[in-house]
């Protein structure tokens, strides 16, 4: 199975959306070869914006180049995007409802080496709940890509979360990405892991390690957080029953308590959320601090099996 | 330039008129910034009634000047002079903070027209100034940014990552003012946190100064366009001011910064500013 970053599929795409639409514009803050903007800014310098290390203005000056009539694309790590430039995203983007792209990268633990500081693990909690935040978590490098192209034509703040590491590639060139519509990878009768970002091929690993212990697993890509596509959601509830979330988040804030929301409202049935029991990273290589996080393909498999046994008998 | 005698007299005039629509607002709103409010009201005056390109028939006809109240506490200044220029009806002023009114108790740009941003979270509005006259210079055009900072505003850090900014991208189409009343909330600047120096904390982040008696017209309308003719950076205007300025009740009065005006005190002001020639 081949690998790519998702940051890798966001510094194409957004040079070719900037091949297509002039009023594209980049900004950085001081990590434009870590983020891949760099691609963008080698080829439009006039449309590249380099503020230094300096977050809180990268957001003021995006929210700027918007008001200008500008589509910009301003990029930095999740953890510095989204905490410390939180209420400049509240005040000067999101409340005035101006069409800022903010691509954060080195999401999650996968960001590695770095360590705690560095890894993001509240970011999507901290955009969902800003009012008229749109919050998109790609699956892999070709849905990065679609979700890029697509933003040229969505209006509105928007948060993009990508990751550092290559990881694998889950759909083809055919796969069509719509903002806030789910992407039911598989259907199953027993239970529904629904997923994003990197967890979403751990969830296919798991669903089929679980079909062969005779439990049919399904899988959603939940790759919009919000507007949250609450249909798919309790469709899924109704469907199998039972509810797995798997994200590379923290478990308070995220996805999981995206889809808790929706289904303790509209269909309780036995949830169990995967995800980053609220501590923080440490260093290390991805693959073992997934390990240690318990986001492996095997951590959503005994979550699925407690959330079935957890479903009511049938008499 | 220097203006004629007449229009310095007539701005002046203007200047005063939008006071008295400040504190009568206040006084009905019940809440909101005297002091602010009224040490801004010539800067104001001079950049909506003589300076600024605006259209206020098409508040986004995309050839004007852009204002930007990055002190959006002085909401009032600012909805009095849209008032006055023609955006929305007089008699919405008696509106200020009131339940369904456009104007909200910071300026909220999705509300009202001519607001260009919203703006009340302090620091934050140079930033997007810069991002404006950013994109104002990668479209080669000639309209221009005026941002209002406060004094104890540049208390903010992320006031100086804008200015920065600004001078290194040789935004010679921004001008900042600063309303350097020399109090704030909880004091004097120079108690709170010491922002004394503000001319040379600009000159040495790269950008031209100028010093002024915000309360002169003639001062305020020429240092404007001298700020105009500077190219390749941008132009700080430090304009000295006093809080509460207009009304003897409220001048230099740091209890005014967020107490409007009681029924007692709005005809005494108003009574003053009738006085003005």
């Amino acid at each position: 199975m081949s690998k790519v970053a998702t940051r890798e599929a966001y510094g194409k795409a957004l040079l070719e959306l900037g091949k297509k639409n002039p009023s594209v514009v980049a900004l950085d803050a001081d990590l434009s070869g870590s983020t891949k903007t760099k691609v963008f800014g080698k080829e439009f310098p006039e449309r590249f914006v380099n503020v230094g290390i300096a977050e809180q203005n990268l957001m003021g000056i995006a929210a700027g180049l918007s008001l200008g009539g500008k589509i910009p694309f301003a990029s930095t790590f999740a953890v510095f995007a989204t905490g410390r430039a939180w209420e400049q995203i509240r005040q000067s983007i999101c409340y005035p409802g101006l069409n800022v792209k903010i691509v954060a990268s080195h999401a999650g633990i996968t960001v590695g080496e770095d360590g705690g500081s560095h890894q993001s693990v509240e970011d999507i909690s901290l955009m969902r709940t800003i009012p008229a935040m749109t919050v998109i978590v790609p699956a892999d490098g070709v849905e990065t890509a679609k979700a890029i192209t697509a933003m040229g034509e969505y209006a509105g703040p928007t948060y993009i979360r990508v990751g550092r590491a290559k990881t694998e590639i889950i759909y083809d060139d055919s796969y069509s990405f719509r903002v806030g519509k789910a992407n039911v990878l598989k259907k199953g009768a027993d239970v529904t892991v629904i997923a994003c970002g990197v967890m979403v091929p751990e969830a296919m690993k798991a669903a089929d390690e679980l079909l062969a212990e005779g439990i049919s697993a399904g899988v959603i890509n939940m790759s919009t957080i919000k507007p949250l596509d609450s249909d798919a959601v309790i469709e899924a509830a109704k469907g199998s029953g039972a509810i797995v979330t798997a994200e590379e988040h923290s478990i308070i804030g995220g996805l999981g308590s995206a889809v808790a929301e929706v289904i303790s409202e509209a269909c309780p049935v036995p949830l169990v959320r995967v995800g980053i029991k609220d501590v923080f990273g440490t260093s290390g290589k991805p693959d073992d601090l997934m390990e240690k996080y318990g986001l492996t393909a095997n951590d959503i498999k005994k979550a699925a099996k407690e959330a079935v046994a957890k479903k009511p008998r049938k008499v | 330039m220097t203006l004629a005698v007449d229009s310095i007299k007539h701005l002046a005039q203007t200047a005063c008129t939008i006071r008295m629509d400040i504190v009568e607002m206040l006084n009905k709103a019940g809440s909101g910034h005297t002091g602010g409010s009224l040490s801004a009201a010539d800067i104001v005056t001079a950049l909506y009634f003589h300076k600024m390109r605006h259209m206020p028939s098409d508040p986004k006809w995309p050839e004007r000047d852009r204002f930007i109240l990055c002190k959006g506490h002085a909401a009032p200044v600012l909805y009095a002079a849209l008032a006055r220029s023609g955006y929305f009806p007089l008699d919405e002023l008696k509106t200020l903070r009131q339940f369904g009114s456009r104007l909200q108790g910071h300026p909220d740009s999705r509300k009202l027209p001519g607001v260009e941003i919203s703006t009340g979270s302090l620091g934050q509005g140079l930033s997007v100034s810069c991002g404006l006259a950013l994109s104002g210079k990668m479209d080669g055009k000639s309209w221009r940014v005026y941002a209002l900072l406060g004094d104890g505003e540049l208390q903010e850090g992320q006031v100086w990552e804008a200015a920065m900014a600004a001078a290194h991208y040789g935004l010679d189409n921004l001008t900042a003012i600063i309303d350097n009343n020399g109090l704030q909330i909880d004091g004097a600047c120079s108690e709170v946190m010491c922002v004394d120096s503000i001319s040379d904390k600009f000159a040495s982040f790269g950008w031209d100064t100028i010093n002024i008696d915000g309360h002169n017209m003639e001062e305020i309308t020429d240092a404007l366009d001298r700020a105009q003719a500077h190219k390749g950076r941008p132009t700080a205007i430090i304009a000295r001011t006093i809080k509460g300025k207009g009304c003897s009740l409220f001048e230099g009065k740091v209890e005014y910064h967020g107490t409007p005006p009681s029924d007692k005190e709005l005809e005494a002001a108003l009574k003053e500013l009738g006085g003005v020639e």
